[in-house]
């Protein structure tokens, strides 16, 4: 892991959700996102924690800092030891209006925020998400 | 989980939503209101969201049936106090609310309930 400072947010239950994207938003807040991104990161996190328990039963969220002298860059990783997504070229390209699904979850996830990146095989997942802005 | 109030005035429901809801929250708010529309004969319903920070598909989902169930019970939906930010995740999302009234803020969702209300009485 980073050397720089986070959390780690086990996602079991459904509060564990709220948890996360709350998470998620005060440590956007502390690294001076505006509220937009604030909230892009936040709904991106509620879309993927979902997600894990959903489709894995459980998993884990981590939030950390990963500026640097020139950027201020939240990244999340959001991590389980399910079933793996079969298909994900099909999971990300499913239409929003037929799906309320994986597909609706990662395509939301992946319109919000500036980095996306998927991981997957049966028996592990990860999606990595960051958002980032140029510091002053 | 707390309970969110529903409150009735007159011929209306009003709900306001000030806590971030989970979603058994959200389904357990979705049944209450219908609940309440089909035991007091609402005419109209008022769901005002200011105090949500995060409306993701899930939640957006649950407001989108919510309204439509209660159309189809009888009475007319307004949604009101989205947060700007939560209005554009939505639509970068491509979520559509489709089929739900919004307003700006409660006042203005009151008057545009009241209105709808008196063209269907016409």
């Amino acid at each position: 892991m980073s050397t720089h400072s986070g959390v780690k947010i086990d996602l079991r239950k459904q509060s564990d959700v709220v948890a996360a994207r709350q998470s998620g938003r005060r440590i956007a807040n502390d690294l001076g996102f505006r509220s937009a991104d604030q909230t892009r990161l936040a709904t991106a996190i509620s879309e993927l924690a979902r997600n894990a328990i959903q489709y894995a039963g459980e998993g884990v969220c981590y939030i950390t800092d990963e500026s640097n002298q020139h950027t201020a860059k939240v990244q999340v990783v959001i991590e389980d030891f399910g079933p793996g997504i079969p298909d994900i070229e099909k999971a990300m390209t499913l239409g929003f209006s037929t799906s309320d699904g994986l597909g609706a979850g990662l395509q939301g996830a992946k319109r919000l925020v500036h980095e996306f990146a998927i991981e997957t095989e049966p028996g592990h997942t990860r999606v990595t998400i960051a958002v980032s802005r140029p510091k002053e | 989980m707390a309970k969110i109030p529903i409150l009735k005035l007159g011929d209306i429901l009003l709900s306001t939503i000030q806590i971030d809801l989970t979603d058994q929250d959200a389904l357990v708010f979705q049944d209450d209101l219908l609940t309440n529309v089909k035991e007091t004969n609402a005419e109209g319903v008022i769901i005002d969201i200011t105090g949500l920070d995060v409306v993701d598909s899930f939640m957006a989902r649950v407001i989108n049936d919510t309204a439509n169930m209660a159309h189809i019970l009888g009475a007319e939906v307004v949604l009101c106090g989205m947060r700007p930010d939560v209005a554009l995740a939505l639509i970068e999302m491509g979520r559509q609310l489709i089929g739900v009234e919004t307003a700006l803020n409660l006042q203005e969702g009151m008057e545009k309930l009241i209105s709808i209300i008196e063209g269907k009485r016409k």
